[in-house]
C-alpha cells in the first residue's frame, strides 16, 4: 500500500488512484521485488518519429485514394495502416511476457560502471532488439533464445549499498515505427567497493621496500577473467577483440612476509581518500598474490591471506565502514 | 564520474546503413520503379534502373559518397527530362515520372538508417501513386506484393538481424500485412467515401485506346489486337444467339472519300426513329469499362436510354459526362423489330445517300448495273452485294495491303483482303451508289458467355461495324457484310468476329476468358464500390442508408475489436518448452536402431548403447561411435547444446540408414 494512500481526511489521492488502475506508474519509482514481470498493465508504446512521419503519409495517401476515388489505392492505404498497427502490436510483444527473473551484480569500483547480470526467465523467444537504460545510458541488450541473459552497466558515485536504479527496458522492432518501454526497479542493492587509489607505496609496512615491488605491478600476461577479479585488472583493449574478458596477471611474489595495510598508518588525510588508498594497495596485493593483513580503523585486522575470500572480505569491510 | 547523457532514440550521430539494409533498400525502390513502368516511357525507367544500380554497386564496391555536384546535376536533370518529355511537369504522368526520379536520388544521398526511413516511407507513397493509373485486380496485388520488400527493409534498419538475413528480414513484414490483412478490408468497406472530390479529379484522357468516332479502313486494327476488356454484360436470362450479339455504338453517316464520320445527321436534334418491336424484350445489365468517352453500348435495338444518357435519331447513345469510371447501366433492347419503317424524312434520306463525287467510279458502275439488272427491287441489290463477297474471292485478314485514293475501288476489284471496315465501307458505298439508304454502325459484336456468372464478356478486340440498310416497308435493317465473306470467322471458339486470324492457336485465351470473372468482381465489388454501394452497406441489418457518423462508428469499433483481438493473439506465449532437437535426432536413431533389434534397455546409458550398437553394426560401427562422441559432448559439454553442431548432428542421423546387411554375424 502506498504512502500517498492515507491522505489528508482519509481521501485516496490521485495519483493512489491512477496507480491503482495502471500500477506501472507507481512501479517505477517503488522497487519491487524480482520476478518483475511485463505485463500490458506496464509497458507503454508510442509512436516513434518515423512512425508519426508513416502516420502522416498514410493520412495523405488517404486524402488521395479517397478524392480520386482510387479504391485500389485505398485499399493499399488500409493494407498499409493496419499492417503499421499490427507493428504496434509487434513492438509491444518484444516485451510482454519478459520476466526478470534474477539479478547479480559484479564487485565494482566506485567511479567505474558496475556490471550487472541479469536473467530473464527463457521463453524461447529471441528478443534481438532489447535496449536497456541505466541511469540515461541505453544499453543494447539482446536476448537469445535459450540463454535469457545479459549484462548492464550502471554507474556508482559512491562506495557502499547501493539501490539498483531505475532501468528503462525498450525495443523498436520489428520496424521502428512504435517505441514501446517499461520500467523495471528491482529491489536490491548492490555493494560499491571504494574508488580506488594507486600509484603511492604503502607508507607502512613491516619489511623491506623491495619486496613489496617484487610483487608488484610488472606485468607478466593475459589470462582469462573469472568472476571475482579485481575488474581493474581487466585488459579491456585485449578483451575488445574476443567474447570474454582477459585480465592482466602480475608476476608473482615469492612467498614472504605479509604485507600489513593499517587505517592508523594513513595520519593527516582524509577519510575517503584513506580507504581509497587502503583499497588499492589490497587490489595490489592480491593482484601479485602477495598476502596482506589489513588493519581497519577499529584496530581489527582481517588476514594474512592472499585468497579472494580475503580480497573480498577486506573490500567490503572497507567498502562498508562508516 | 559524469556520464553523456544519451536520450534515448536519438542517437548523437546517424547511425550508418548497412549493406544489408541498403541493398534491400534498393530492391524496394527498384520495385516501385518497376511498378510504374507500363505508364512511363521505358528508357526513364531503364534510365532510373540503372543509376539505382550504379549506385548500388558504387556503395557496394567503393563504399562511399555520391558527389554532391553530381546530385545537384541529377536534381536539375529529372524535372528537365520530364519538362522535356511531357512538356509540363504537371499531370499524371510526368508526375510520377518526378517522384520516381526524386525516389531514387533519395538513394543516391542515402547514408544513415535515417535517410532510409524517409526513402522506404516515399516509395510507398509512389507505389499508391501507380494505382491512380491502374486499378486491376493484378496490378493492385503486385503493387501491394512491393510492400514486402518495403517492411523487410524497415525490418533490416532495425537492430539484431543476422546477417545473411534474407528471410528473418522478410519475416515480421510477411506476417504482419498477412494478419492485418483482415483489419484492412473491413476499414476498406467502413471508411466514408467521398461523394464528391475535394480538389480535381485527374485528367484520364490520355493513354487508353478506344474506339474513335471515325473510321477508315485500317483504323480499327489497333483495336482488334487490344485484349482489353471494353463492357461486361450480364443476362440473366441466358444470352441472345450469337448471330444476334450485335452492340451497336454509333452511326456514320458521312463518307469523305477515304473516312466514315458521324456528320450532321447523327447531331441533328430529332426524336429518335420509330420502332416497333416485334418479340419480347431483354433486359441486360452492362458494366462499360472507362473509355474516357461519350459512347454507350446497347444490344441492337435498344428502347430507351439508360439514365444519364441521350437518345440520338438513330437510337445510338451517349452519356453526358465522359465515361471516366466503369459505368453500369441497365437496358432494354429488342432483338426483332422494325426500325424507321413508317419512312424516312428527306433529310435522312439526303444525308443516307452522301458520296462525295470523283471517288471510286468503278464501284459506282457496278451499283448502277445492279440497279439496271433487279429494278425496283432493292433486297436484291444487297444480296447481289453479300453474293460478291462471299464468292468473289474476298479474304478476311487484319493484316490488309494499304488502298489507294479511291479505296472502295481497290477493295473490291484489287485486294479484295480485309476486315469489318473494308467490308462495311465498300457496302455501304456500293448500296449508296445503287440509291439505297444506308449507314455504317461501329461497336462489339460476339463476346465470350460466362456461363458461371452469366454475363457476356466483350474485348476491344470484339470491336466491329457493320451497314445498315434501308429498305422500303421494312425500315432499318442490319447486313454484316462481313459475315458473307466466311462463316468461319464469326463462328470463333472466342465468339469474337476478329481475333480468329493470327491468334487463333493461344490456348490460354479460353481459360482467361472464364478467369475474368475474378476481374469483373473486382470490378464490381472493389473498384466500383463508391459512396452510394457503401451507403447500401447495412441493408442486411435493417438501414436503408448509412450515414457517415454510422460508417465512422462502425470503423471505430473495428478498430478497438481488431487491436483488442490483435493484443490477444500478440500476447499469447510460444509453447513453454520447446523440442529438444538433440533428443529428437537422438531418439531417431534409436528408432532406427530398434527396427534392427537393438532396443535400448531402460537400464542402458547412451555410452554403452553405443557401443552395444556398434559391436553388433561393425560395418556401421565407425559411424556409431563417432554418434556417441558427438551426442554425449553437445548433450554434457554445454550448458546449452550449439545450435549448428546439434543440427548437423540431427542431420546425419536423417542420413544414416542402418540394415540388415550390416549385422555381424
Amino acid at each position: 500500500m502506498s504512502v500517498d494512500g492515507v491522505a489528508h481526511g482519509g481521501e485516496i489521492g490521485i495519483a493512489t488512484r491512477a496507480a491503482r488502475w495502471f500500477p506501472g506508474l507507481e512501479r517505477g519509482r517503488k522497487p519491487e521485488a524480482l520476478p518483475i514481470r511485463l505485463d500490458r498493465r506496464r509497458i507503454y508504446i508510442v509512436p516513434t518519429r518515423t512512425g508519426l512521419g508513416f502516420a502522416v503519409l498514410l493520412l495523405v495517401m488517404l486524402a488521395g485514394a479517397l478524392n480520386y476515388q482510387n479504391n485500389s489505392a485505398l485499399l493499399l492505404t488500409c493494407m498499409l495502416g493496419a499492417a503499421m498497427a499490427g507493428s504496434m502490436l509487434m513492438t509491444w510483444r518484444e516485451l510482454h511476457g519478459l520476466a526478470l527473473h534474477s539479478l547479480h551484480a559484479e564487485h565494482g569500483f566506485c567511479g567505474a560502471r558496475l556490471l550487472l547480470h541479469l536473467a530473464f526467465a527463457d521463453d524461447h523467444r529471441a528478443r534481438p532488439g532489447l535496449t536497456i537504460a541505466v541511469d540515461g545510458l541505453e544499453q543494447p541488450c539482446p536476448l537469445q533464445p535459450g540463454s535469457n541473459r545479459t549484462s548492464v552497466t550502471m554507474a556508482t558515485e559512491r562506495r557502499g549499498w547501493m539501490a539498483v536504479p531505475r532501468m528503462r527496458i525498450a525495443s523498436t522492432l520489428p520496424f521502428g515505427l512504435f517505441r514501446a518501454w517499461s520500467w523495471m526497479t528491482p529491489e536490491r542493492n548492490v555493494l560499491v567497493y571504494p574508488r580506488v587509489l594507486d600509484g603511492t607505496q604503502p607508507a607502512a609496512r613491516n619489511d623491506d621496500p623491495n619486496e613489496r615491488t617484487a610483487g608488484g605491478d610488472d606485468f607478466a600476461g593475459l589470462r582469462d577473467y573469472h568472476p571475482g577479479d579485481p575488474i581493474r585488472h581487466v585488459a579491456w583493449k585485449a578483451s575488445a577483440r574476443l567474447d570474454h574478458l582477459l585480465v592482466r596477471e602480475f608476476d608473482r611474489a615469492a612467498p614472504g612476509q605479509p604485507l600489513r595495510f593499517d587505517w592508523n598508518d594513513l595520519p593527516g588525510i582524509d577519510r575517503e581518500t584513506r580507504i581509497s588508498r587502503l583499497a588499492g594497495w589490497v587490489c595490489d596485493a592480491y593482484a601479485a598474490a602477495h598476502p596482506w593483513i589489513l588493519v581497519l580503523e577499529d584496530r581489527h585486522a582481517l588476514g594474512p591471506a592472499s585468497d579472494a575470500a580475503h580480497y573480498h572480505r577486506c573490500l567490503t569491510a572497507l567498502a562498508e565502514s562508516p | 564520474m559524469k556520464l553523456r547523457h544519451v536520450p534515448a532514440g536519438r542517437p548523437a550521430k546517424p547511425a550508418p546503413l548497412d549493406t544489408q539494409a541498403f541493398d534491400l533498400l534498393c530492391a524496394t525502390v527498384l520495385c516501385v520503379v518497376a511498378v510504374h513502368v507500363p505508364h512511363l516511357p521505358p528508357w526513364y525507367t531503364a534510365a532510373l534502373a540503372v543509376i539505382l544500380l550504379a549506385r548500388w554497386w558504387q556503395r557496394r564496391h567503393r563504399r562511399r559518397r555520391v558527389a554532391g555536384w553530381l546530385r545537384i546535376a541529377m536534381l536539375v536533370a529529372v524535372p528537365a527530362t520530364v519538362i522535356a518529355m511531357y512538356g509540363t511537369p504537371l499531370g499524371r504522368e510526368p508526375g510520377a515520372a518526378i517522384i520516381c526520379g526524386l525516389l531514387v536520388l533519395k538513394i543516391l544521398e542515402s547514408e544513415s538508417v535515417r535517410d532510409a526511413r524517409m526513402a522506404v516511407g516515399f516509395a510507398c507513397f509512389i507505389l499508391m501513386s501507380a494505382l491512380l493509373f491502374d486499378q486491376s485486380l493484378a496490378y493492385t496485388i503486385v503493387a501491394g506484393l512491393v510492400l514486402l520488400p518495403a517492411f523487410a527493409t524497415l525490418r533490416a534498419l532495425g537492430p539484431g538481424l543476422p546477417q545473411p538475413g534474407w528471410v528473418a528480414a522478410f519475416r515480421p513484414g510477411a506476417v504482419v500485412l498477412a494478419a492485418s490483412l483482415p483489419a484492412a478490408l473491413l476499414g476498406f468497406l467502413l471508411i466514408p467515401r467521398l461523394a464528391t472530390p475535394l480538389w480535381g479529379a485527374p485528367d484520364r484522357g490520355i493513354g487508353r485506346t478506344g474506339m474513335t468516332d471515325r473510321m477508315a479502313p485500317g483504323d480499327l486494327h489497333s483495336l482488334l489486337t487490344d485484349d482489353s476488356v471494353a463492357m461486361r454484360v450480364g443476362f440473366t436470362d441466358g444470352p441472345p444467339p450469337e448471330h444476334q450479339r450485335y452492340f451497336r455504338g454509333m452511326v456514320l453517316w458521312e463518307f469523305d472519300g477515304r473516312a466514315w464520320l458521324p456528320g450532321a445527321a447523327a447531331a441533328r436534334p430529332a426524336p429518335p426513329a420509330q420502332l416497333v418491336a416485334h418479340g419480347p424484350a431483354t433486359v441486360y445489365d452492362v458494366t462499360l469499362l472507362p473509355s474516357q468517352q461519350h459512347w454507350m453500348f446497347a444490344l441492337d435495338v435498344p428502347l430507351a436510354a439508360p439514365e444519364g444518357a441521350m437518345m440520338g435519331p438513330d437510337r445510338t447513345f451517349w452519356s453526358t459526362a465522359p465515361i471516366t469510371h466503369a459505368a453500369h447501366y441497365q437496358v432494354a433492347s429488342v432483338t426483332d423489330y422494325r426500325l424507321g419503317a413508317d419512312g424516312l424524312a428527306p433529310g435522312t434520306r439526303a444525308a443516307a445517300l452522301q458520296l462525295p463525287p470523283g471517288f471510286n467510279p468503278r464501284a459506282r458502275a457496278l451499283a448502277a448495273q445492279w440497279r439496271a439488272q433487279v429494278g425496283d427491287h432493292d433486297a436484291a441489290i444487297v444480296n447481289a452485294a453479300l453474293d460478291l463477297f462471299h464468292t468473289g474471292g474476298f479474304v478476311y485478314d487484319l493484316n490488309a495491303p494499304p488502298l489507294g485514293r479511291n479505296s472502295v475501288d481497290d477493295f473490291l476489284f484489287d485486294t479484295r483482303t480485309g476486315f469489318c471496315e473494308h467490308y462495311a465501307s465498300a457496302f455501304t458505298f456500293l448500296m449508296r451508289a445503287a440509291d439505297i439508304p444506308a449507314r455504317v454502325v461501329v461497336g462489339y459484336h460476339g463476346g465470350y458467355w460466362n456461363e458461371f456468372a452469366r454475363y457476356l464478356l466483350i474485348r476491344q478486340s470484339n470491336a466491329h461495324s457493320w451497314s445498315e440498310v434501308w429498305l422500303a416497308g421494312r425500315g432499318w435493317v442490319r447486313v454484316d457484310p462481313t459475315a458473307a465473306v466466311s462463316e468461319v470467322v464469326l463462328a470463333d471458339a472466342d465468339g469474337a468476329t476478329n481475333t480468329m486470324i493470327g491468334r487463333a492457336g493461344s490456348w490460354w485465351l479460353p481459360w482467361r476468358n472464364r478467369l475474368d470473372v475474378v476481374n469483373r468482381w473486382w470490378n464490381q465489388a472493389v473498384v466500383g464500390f463508391d459512396d452510394l454501394k457503401q451507403g447500401r452497406l447495412f441493408q442486411p441489418f435493417g438501414i436503408a442508408h448509412a450515414t457517415v457518423q454510422m460508417l465512422g462508428a462502425a470503423l471505430a469499433v473495428v478498430v478497438l475489436v481488431a487491436l483488442g483481438v490483435g493484443a490477444l493473439l500478440a500476447s499469447i506465449r510460444p509453447r513453454a518448452r520447446p523440442r529438444d532437437a538433440l533428443a529428437v535426432a537422438q531418439r531417431r536413431l534409436q528408432r532406427r536402431l530398434s527396427r534392427l533389434g537393438i532396443v535400448r534397455g531402460n537400464h542402458e546409458g547412451p555410452r554403452d548403447y553405443y557401443a552395444r550398437s556398434a559391436q553388433a553394426l561393425p560395418d556401421a560401427a565407425a559411424q556409431l561411435h563417432e554418434f556417441a562422441d558427438e551426442y554425449l559432448r553437445l548433450r554434457y559439454a554445454f550448458h546449452e547444446p550449439p545450435a549448428e553442431r546439434t543440427r548437423k548432428f540431427a542431420r546425419a542421423v536423417r542420413h544414416f540408414r542402418p540394415h540388415r546387411g550390416q549385422i555381424g554375424v
